[in-house]
C-alpha cells in the first residue's frame, strides 16, 4: 500500500527520470570488459596451439614428403631408412575408438535416461555422484585396470576361441584399450545427457503425459528430442576425449603399429606415439622431435573437424524453451 | 447447506469412479506387446547404469586388492626409487601434484567463471567476435589433452613463454587443458537460471553485474561447482601432457613451484611404477591408486555435498 503511494509522488516524467543511472556507471562496464577478457583468453589459447603445432610440422615436411607422411601405410620411425605412413597409426587410434563408442553410447544413454525419467530422486542423488567419481578416475588408473584386469579376466576369459586370430596369450589388445577408454567416456555421456534432458522443463513431460504418453514415449519421444543438443554435444565430446585418449591407450593397445581394427590386435594410437617418443631427452632439432607435431597436427584437425560438425548438428536441432 | 454439499459430494465421488473405472480400461486394453516392450526398455536402462556401476566397482576392488600389501605410512614419506621398491613411496609426487592442483585453481576458476558469464549474460550473440569465442571453446573442449602437452612444450615451457621444465609450467598447462570444462559447465548453470529471475531483479532497480552477482549466480553455483569439480579431478589425474612438460619420476626432494630442478605428479608416478614388471612395483602402483582415488573423493565429496544442497529444478 505504501509502496503505491510513493510512485504517485511526482509527475511520470520524473519516474521516468529516477529510472536511468545518476553517473556512466564505469564499475558496470569495467567488469564487462574484465569478463571479456576471460573469453579472449580461450581465443588466444587455440592461437597458440596452432603456431605451436604448425613451426614444427612445416620443418617436418622438408624432411618427409607430405604424400608419403598422408597416405603411407607403414609406420616406422625407428627403422633404416625410417617410414612414416600415419595411416598406420591413425587406424589405430579409430581402432580403440570405435571399440569404446560401441560400448559407451549405450551404456551411457541408457544411465542418462534411467536416471532423468526412471529413478526416484533419492536413487538419482546417489547414483550421479557415484558415475561423477568415475568420471573423476584418472586415465592411468583405468589404463592400469585395463590391463591387468579388463584384458585377462574379461576378454580372455569371454572371447570366443580362435574368433579374429583369438585373445589368449596377448599382452596388449586394442578392445582392453577400447573397454577401458569405454568406461571413461561412459560418465561424461550420462552426465551430461542426464543434464540436458534434467533440464526439459517439466511442462513438456506433463503435457505428454496427459496426452496418454507412457513413460517410454515421454522419454524416447518428447524429452530425448528436446535434449538432443545435450546429448550430441556429451556423445561428440566422448568420441574426441576416446580420440585424444593418451594413457589407457599407451598401457593396454600396445606400441605395435597396426593396420587393422580387428580388436583383438595390438596396436599403436597417435596419442601414444606422442606420449612415448616426446619423453625425455628428445633432441629439439630431429626429425623424430618433428613428427610429433606432425602426427599432433594430424590429431588436432581430426577432433577439429568433428567438432565443427557436431558444433552444426547441435545448431540444427537445439530448441529452445521458456 | 448440508443436504446441497451431500448432493454435490455424491456427484464428484460418481464422477471419480468413472473416471477412474474408464482410465483402468484404458489402461488394461493397453496391447500386451507395448507393455512387455516398455518393461524391456526400463531393464535396459537400468542394465546400462549396473553395468557402469560395476565397471567402477570392480576398478575399485582391484586397486584396494592388489595394492593392499603396499599400503601405508611409508607411502607418504618416503621418495621413489628403480632399485628396491620395497623402500619406495611417493611424498614428491604428492607434494607435486598438490601444488599443480593449486595453480590450476587459481587460475581456472575466475577466467573460467568470468568467461562463462560474459558469453551467458554479456556477449550480443550477433558479433562475429563472440561467435568466434564461442566456437572455439566448443572446440578447445574436444582437443586432446595431449595436444596440451604439445602447447606447454613448444609455447610455455621453450617458445614465447619460455619458462623452462617448471612445476608453474606444469600447472599452467593442465589449467589451459580444463579451463572449457569450467566455461562450458558455468555457461549451462548460468543458462539454466530462467529469465524470469533476471527481469524481476532488473525490474526492481538492480543493475546488471547486480542482479548477476547475487540472483544469477547464486542459482547456477551448484552446476559451476560440478564443472570444477570436473575440471579438478582430471587436472590431477592427467598424466599425459605432464609427460611432455618436464614432469620426471625418480626425484627425491619435495618440489617448489619455480624450481629448475624438476617435480613429479601423483599420476606420472604411478604409470611409471605400472610399466615395470615386477610385482612390487605393480603394487607400489595400485597403493598409488588408492591414494589418488581417496584425495579425490574426499574433494569430491564436499563438492557434491554443495551441489546437491543448493540444486533445484525450476
Amino acid at each position: 500500500m505504501d509502496a503505491s503511494g510513493s510512485g504517485a509522488e511526482g509527475p511520470g516524467g520524473q519516474t521516468a527520470s529516477r529510472l536511468q543511472a545518476p553517473g556512466r556507471r564505469l564499475g558496470e562496464k569495467t567488469i564487462e570488459v574484465m569478463l571479456a577478457l576471460c573469453g579472449v583468453l580461450s581465443v588466444l589459447t587455440t592461437t597458440a596451439i596452432v603456431i605451436s603445432l604448425v613451426g614444427p610440422t612445416i620443418g617436418f615436411f622438408q624432411l618427409v614428403p607430405i604424400g608419403d607422411f598422408l597416405f603411407g601405410t607403414e609406420w616406422t620411425p625407428q627403422f633404416e631408412p625410417p617410414s612414416f605412413g600415419v595411416l598406420e597409426i591413425v587406424v589405430g587410434t579409430l581402432n580403440v575408438t570405435l571399440w569404446a563408442m560401441v560400448f559407451a553410447i549405450p551404456i551411457g544413454l541408457g544411465a542418462a535416461i534411467y536416471l532423468s525419467e526412471y529413478a526416484a530422486p533419492r536413487v538419482r542423488k546417489t547414483v550421479k555422484p557415484i558415475l561423477e567419481i568415475l568420471a573423476g578416475i584418472p586415465t592411468v588408473a583405468i589404463g592400469i585396470f585395463a590391463v591387468s584386469f579388463l584384458l585377462p579376466e574379461v576378454i580372455q576369459r569371454f572371447w570366443p576361441g580362435d574368433f579374429l586370430g583369438g585373445a589368449v596369450g596377448k599382452p596388449f589388445m586394442a578392445l582392453a584399450a577400447g573397454l577401458g577408454v569405454g568406461l571413461m567416456i561412459v560418465p561424461i555421456i550420462a552426465s551430461i545427457s542426464e543434464d540436458a534432458m534434467s533440464a526439459v522443463p517439466r511442462g513438456l513431460r506433463e503435457g505428454a503425459y496427459a496426452m496418454g504418453a507412457t513413460r517410454m514415449e515421454v522419454a524416447t519421444r518428447v524429452v530425448f528430442p528436446a535434449a538432443l543438443s545435450g546429448i550430441v554435444a556429451s556423445v561428440v565430446l566422448a568420441i574426441s576425449r576416446a580420440v585424444g585418449e593418451t594413457m589407457i591407450v599407451v598401457l593396454a593397445a600396445g606400441s605395435n603399429p597396426n593396420l587393422t581394427f580387428n580388436p583383438v590386435e595390438s596396436i599403436q594410437a597417435m596419442t601414444a606415439y606422442i606420449a612415448t617418443t616426446a619423453t625425455g631427452d628428445i633432441s629439439t632439432g630431429s626429425v623424430d622431435y618433428k613428427s610429433v607435431f606432425a602426427v599432433g597436427t594430424v590429431l588436432f584437425v581430426m577432433t577439429l573437424a568433428m567438432n565443427m560438425l557436431s558444433i552444426r548438428l547441435v545448431r540444427r536441432y537445439r530448441e529452445v524453451y521458456e | 447447506m448440508t443436504g446441497a454439499g451431500e448432493v454435490q459430494s455424491e456427484r464428484t465421488r460418481l464422477a471419480v469412479a468413472g473416471a477412474r473405472a474408464t482410465v483402468a480400461v484404458a489402461l488394461r486394453n493397453q496391447p500386451r506387446r507395448d507393455v512387455i516392450l516398455h518393461a524391456l526398455f526400463a531393464g535396459l536402462l537400468l542394465l546400462a547404469i549396473l553395468l557402469a556401476l560395476a565397471g567402477l566397482a570392480a576398478l575399485l576392488i582391484q586397486a584396494l586388492v592388489r595394492g593392499a600389501p603396499a599400503l601405508g605410512p611409508d607411502l607418504f614419506t618416503n621418495v621413489p626409487s628403480t632399485i628396491n621398491p620395497e623402500q619406495a613411496g611417493f611424498r614428491p609426487a604428492i607434494i607435486g601434484s598438490l601444488e599443480l592442483i593449486a595453480g590450476v585453481i587459481l587460475f581456472v576458476v575466475p577466467i573460467g567463471v568470468g568467461a562463462a558469464i560474459y558469453l551467458e549474460e554479456y556477449a550480443d550473440k550477433t558479433r562475429w567476435w563472440n561467435r568466434v569465442i564461442e566456437v572455439n571453446i566448443q572446440n578447445l573442449a574436444a582437443v586432446p589433452s595431449i595436444i596440451y602437452g604439445i602447447l606447454g612444450l613448444a609455447f610455455i615451457v621453450r617458445g614465447p613463454l619460455d619458462l623452462g621444465f617448471i612445476l608453474a609450467a606444469g600447472s599452467l598447462t593442465l589449467a589451459l587443458l580444463v579451463l572449457p570444462v569450467v566455461i562450458i559447465a558455468g555457461r549451462e548453470a548460468i543458462r539454466a537460471v530462467p529469465d524470469s529471475i533476471r527481469q524481476g531483479s532488473l525490474a526492481l532497480g538492480a543493475t546488471r553485474w547486480q542482479t548477476i552477482r547475487h540472483q544469477v549466480l547464486p542459482a547456477a553455483i551448484p552446476g559451476v561447482a560440478t564443472g570444477v569439480i570436473l575440471a579438478v579431478s582430471r587436472a590431477l589425474g592427467e598424466a599425459a601432457p605432464l609427460l611432455l612438460v618436464g614432469a620426471v619420476v625418480f626425484i627425491t626432494f619435495d618440489p617448489t613451484p619455480f624450481s629448475a630442478d624438476g617435480y613429479s605428479a601423483l599420476p606420472v608416478q604411478i604409470f611409471q611404477y605400472a610399466t615395470r614388471p615386477q610385482e612390487a612395483f605393480q603394487e607400489l602402483a595400485f597403493a598409488g591408486v588408492i591414494v589418488m582415488l581417496v584425495v579425490l573423493l574426499a574433494m569430491n565429496s564436499f563438492a557434491i555435498w554443495l551441489r546437491n544442497r543448493y540444486e533445484r529444478r525450476w
